[in-house]
């Protein structure tokens, strides 16, 4: 989230649009309603009629996998009845900036691109500079090259009506969501928009949430109270794990992942390190060396020097160009390239897609280690439905871990504010921390490679790996300071001397010369500098009225709770909104949130700086060059689609999509044997794949087996009642459930034919209880998002049989 | 004496989580019973005496052709003047009790020698169930063992969004009186069932029976 969970009930329209917020997210709804409370209108598109659209003002539908569509015509209606932001579209975006000239745009497809590699050549999507390397920009807006007149022109195709044909969401409905949402493109309204997996999980995931950025942007609605752009994050603490980098292209803090070309600290950073020409950028991320230096003292400690290049060469490197991600590792495995598995927490026969692909790809292992509080499909697949265990060489090992209450340490919320919480009881029988089991495996491998090397053992031998308690348990504490940071040496900055041993209290403080550690920049801070913990912080003053509450938990960056706040002024300093304001230039000092920098408002020539500090121009992209399938989101159909031509352009699906090709991966496009849009979800009863619920005999009994929600126009043509039992069928698979003929499911009028879509939980296994049915994964395609991988289990296609 | 204690549940707040369903087995120490999907959100399907709370789901499309679904957290409603004490007291003396602090309305262990079609038929919201091995009847008892301690009950507590609220009855009626009425500007419907008669009062947007068949006496 750009804001957080208390701050949606600052907005006067709420758009909840890839989320079933009520549903999964239940505390947000505290939230939503008290915005309500105050006359804020809600508005919730989603395929299907939810909890969350029983409380809405107004709900409407559209067709899984056309977002783009239903934004992009947003989009244009905001320019065509100039209902944008002006002041802020002009100085905080990089609407004025000219683009280069043999940039195009052409039926479907950006300049540059290569069919063969599936990949864009990049260099036409670039913004003409001047001799100094400053932008060029037309600040009139009229320039027929500028970004602003590039984005009027290439949303100009998205009219009400071809929207409609591509959604099915009625042109009248369109026009009052646009309306009622694009009504907050004003000084003293907000509109947000709250979004989850159902916007992330598509091919064209990553593009979905730019799209809905440059709305906002448009209608300056990010850094402000009661706006933003906000991902409602799953499991309590899955913005913390993204922060600590659980994915493969970063490193903690979001600095990038080396790749093997990168063989030098120096060639890393000269690659990552963003440069900017323009005065008035503050250009954030051209810290990037004190971060990772910081960073590789934390991992490798006295170790890593200035002449060893700080022990860069020991992190692991992607090759380039390399898929390291879920989906790719899954097909390695199936193809028989890896001999074990270490899964923490999850449950991939059930969650991951194509799931009959995962299950025979676990049979391909050496051995399985598996951490949880409970059995699941996964370490159980030995024994799962059509598997002969005698055949299965895999090993198993299943370790008993602490639930969430049986430990201490640190949650992040979506809101990124980071709270401390401490154990309510022991874990039962040998059942430890993740947190100490990776520690000891770790330990035991360091111990190992000690007796025996190995071909390259230096990164593992000098590791530093300090993390037990007196009694040798994992410390959460000594693992967060560590990841805050510490002064190396003693080091003075400015006035102030800072001692070694002491923790960094600003990551403005790091520095490049292995003079600190932090294990990740961002957390910097959560330590004052004699070591006062300030995430486990629970003072309820909330001195601006706006419900930040400064003093409850950490928040990061530098317990700025609303980021991009300088947005929320004017370049005088002058809140825009003085109903709400968050931030303020008052005798030369800012009053509010913790500003994005200390510097003054942006009429100071001199010191003041632009808002979007992480950007190297120092404003906002509504022309953003750094994905992979163009710099305006373009609609493209999902992989498996009802239709054999894109409404839009002649490309049928994000051109930069990865294809896989391997026999188990079938796909069904415009097939009359697979007729219905189907889509997944969750519901409040379980949790994801109801690993650790369907082991709760209340839960169950609520939500006790698998079933799908179909209309009851569907229901009549598949010849099913309510109730009855049905097979629903993919080209990878069958899940054999309970049929929900309802209200809440809609037939689609697409391009003048009528479409039908279904939708399933992806709540269940075969596991436990017996008869609860199993994984709606068994029916997802293998394909991911052209930036992310994040896979696509939004949008596939079935068949929906009586049985 | 005070007029007792109240709860809201306000149904225009309720995203129907189950939070207050599950709480309440939590809490009263009942079983997850064994249920079937048989197309509906709601299950179990019916209160029993092992189910007191029960989150009813209601489905179809309004006037407006938009659908709507209606959720009704189904409770005994601890009736001011409950018509099932006067029954069960009319066979066995002692085996139904209102508490004269709160105004709860409890089954005794005794209860199990009145007649359980009449009391089931004299209640108005459909409300007591019998326990089929002791006899026993069964129903929400308002937390007496929490509220009795100064603690609000366990459905109330769980509730995320504030549908539920718990107090004394004669701030409660206020609350209910002030909701009704902005309800009002949007739903010309709104009201709140039989809240002269009952200690449980439900605020509904829309006529009572589309919720459950049993919403209003």
């Amino acid at each position: 989230m750009t804001n957080h969970y208390i701050d949606i009930r600052n907005s006067d329209c709420i758009l909840i649009m890839g989320s079933n917020a009520a549903e999964n997210h239940p505390i947000s709804f505290k939230w939503v309603l008290r915005a309500k409370d105050q006359g804020a209108k809600v508005i919730h598109v989603d395929p299907r009629f939810t909890r969350t659209s029983a409380m809405a003002d107004f709900h409407t539908s559209l067709r899984s996998g056309t977002d783009i569509a239903f934004l992009g015509g947003m989009i244009k209606y905001i320019l065509d009845n100039n209902k944008y932001f002006d002041d802020y579209v002009h100085n905080y975006t990089n609407a004025s900036f000219i683009v280069d000239e043999k940039f195009t745009f052409n039926d479907g497809l950006f300049s540059g691109y290569d069919p063969g590699k599936r990949k864009y050549d990049k260099s036409t999507w670039t913004i003409k500079v001047d001799s100094t390397g400053i932008p060029i920009k037309d600040p009139t807006l009229q320039n027929p090259r500028c970004v602003f007149q590039l984005l009027k022109a290439h949303y100009s195709r998205y009219d009400l009506e071809k929207v409609s044909s591509i959604t099915g969401t009625p042109v009248e409905d369109l026009k009052a969501v646009y309306e009622m949402f694009s009504s907050t493109g004003v000084k003293d309204k907000a509109g947000t928009i709250l979004y989850a997996l159902g916007w992330t999980q598509h091919t064209v995931g990553a593009q979905n949430i730019r799209t809905m950025a440059i709305i906002q942007l448009l209608l300056g609605n990010i850094g402000i109270c009661g706006g933003g752009v906000n991902a409602l994050r799953g499991e309590p603490n899955v913005q913390g794990s993204t922060d600590q980098a659980i994915l493969t292209h970063i490193l903690p803090g979001y600095l990038k992942s080396p790749s093997a070309s990168q063989t030098t600290l120096d060639e890393y950073l000269k690659k990552f390190t963003p440069k900017s020409s323009e005065p008035q950028s503050a250009n954030w991320w051209q810290n990037t060396p004190k971060y990772t230096v910081s960073l590789l003292k934390a991992w490798y400690g006295d170790k890593a020097t200035k002449e060893n290049d700080f022990c860069y060469s020991f992190i692991p490197k992607v090759d380039d160009g390399q898929d390291a991600t879920l989906l790719a590792m899954f097909d390695k495995m199936y193809n028989k390239q890896i001999k074990g598995l270490v899964v923490i927490g999850q449950n991939p026969a059930c969650s991951t897609p194509n799931a009959n692909k995962v299950r025979k790809a676990f049979a391909e292992l050496d051995w399985m280690v598996h951490v949880n509080i409970f059995d699941n499909e996964t370490p159980s697949f030995w024994k799962g439905p059509g598997v002969d265990s005698k055949k299965i060489k895999t090993e198993v090992f299943l370790l008993p871990a602490a639930a969430s209450m049986e430990k201490e340490g640190s949650m992040s919320n979506s809101g990124r504010w980071v709270q401390w919480k401490y154990k309510a009881a022991n874990p039962p029988g040998d059942a430890l921390s993740a947190g100490d089991i990776v520690y000891r495996i770790m330990a035991k491998v360091k111990e190992i490679y000690k007796k025996e090397r190995g071909t390259f053992p230096d990164p593992i031998l000098n590791l530093q790996w300090n993390y037990a308690d007196k009694k040798g348990m994992w410390d959460p504490v000594a693992v967060a300071k560590a990841v805050n940071g510490y002064f190396l040496e003693d080091v003075t900055i400015g006035e102030k001397t800072y001692k070694k041993g002491e923790c960094v209290p600003s990551f403005a403080l790091l520095q490049a010369d292995g003079k600190t550690s932090s294990g990740n920049w961002l957390y910097c801070g959560s330590f004052t500098q004699d070591g006062t913990n300030l995430m486990a912080r629970r003072k309820k003053d909330d001195p601006t009225g706006l419900g930040l509450y400064p003093q409850w938990s950490w928040c990061w960056p530098v317990n700025r709770r609303i980021i991009y706040n300088r947005a929320s002024v004017d370049a005088d300093g002058k809140p825009y909104n003085p109903k709400r304001p968050l931030l303020a230039w008052v005798d030369g000092k800012w009053a509010g949130d913790v500003p994005d920098g200390p510097w003054p408002p942006l009429t100071d020539q001199e010191k003041g700086k632009l808002p979007f500090i992480m950007k190297p121009d120092g404003v906002s992209s509504l022309f953003g060059p750094g994905m992979a399938e163009g710099p305006f989101p373009e609609h493209y159909e999902p992989l498996e689609s009802p239709l054999s031509k894109n409404l839009m352009s002649a490309q049928l699906n994000n051109p930069a999509i990865r294809i896989f090709t391997g026999d188990i991966d079938k796909v069904a496009n415009a097939d009359p044997a697979f007729p219905y849009v189907c889509t997944t979800y969750t519901s409040t009863e379980h949790w994801c794949t109801g690993g650790s619920t369907r082991w709760q005999s209340w839960l169950t009994e609520a939500q006790p087996q698998a079933y799908v929600e179909i209309s009851r126009e569907l229901a009549e043509i598949c010849g099913v009642k309510n109730g009855e039992m049905v097979k629903v069928e993919s080209p990878r698979g069958q899940v054999e459930c309970v049929a929900m003929v309802t209200t809440r499911f809609r037939p689609f009028k697409i391009g003048g034919q009528t479409i039908h879509q279904v939708g399933m939980t992806f709540n269940y296994g075969w596991l436990f209880p017996k008869d609860c049915g199993d994984s709606a994964n068994l029916l997802t395609p293998t394909v991911g998002d052209a930036n992310t991988m994040t896979p696509e289990y939004k949008a596939f296609m079935v068949n929906v049989k009586k049985i | 004496m005070s007029n007792g204690k109240s709860i809201l549940v306000d149904t225009s707040r309720c995203t129907a989580c189950r939070g207050c369903q599950v709480a309440c087995k939590q809490w009263n120490e009942l079983p997850g019973t064994k249920t079937k999907q048989v197309g509906t959100y709601q299950n179990p399907q019916d209160l029993s005496s092992e189910t007191w709370k029960l989150v009813r789901f209601a489905e179809g499309i309004k006037d407006n052709g938009k659908p709507f679904w209606y959720f009704f957290s189904d409770q005994c409603r601890h009736c001011l003047v409950p018509p099932c004490l006067d029954t069960i007291q009319g066979y066995t003396d002692g085996g139904a009790l209102q508490d004269q602090a709160t105004g709860a309305v409890l089954f005794t262990p005794k209860s199990k020698e009145a007649p359980f079609d009449e009391v089931r038929s004299s209640c108005p919201y459909n409300i007591p169930r019998k326990d089929e091995k002791t006899g026993v009847l069964k129903k929400c008892t308002l937390c007496l063992d929490r509220i009795s301690n100064g603690r609000p009950p366990a459905c109330v507590l769980s509730c995320p969004t504030g549908a539920l609220v718990f107090g004394e009855r004669d701030e409660i009626l206020q609350m209910v009186d002030k909701r009704v009425e902005a309800l009002k500007i949007t739903y010309p419907k709104a009201k709140a069932i039989d809240a002269d008669q009952v200690r449980v009062i439900y605020i509904v947007t829309d006529d009572p029976r589309k919720y459950h068949e049993h919403a209003a006496a």
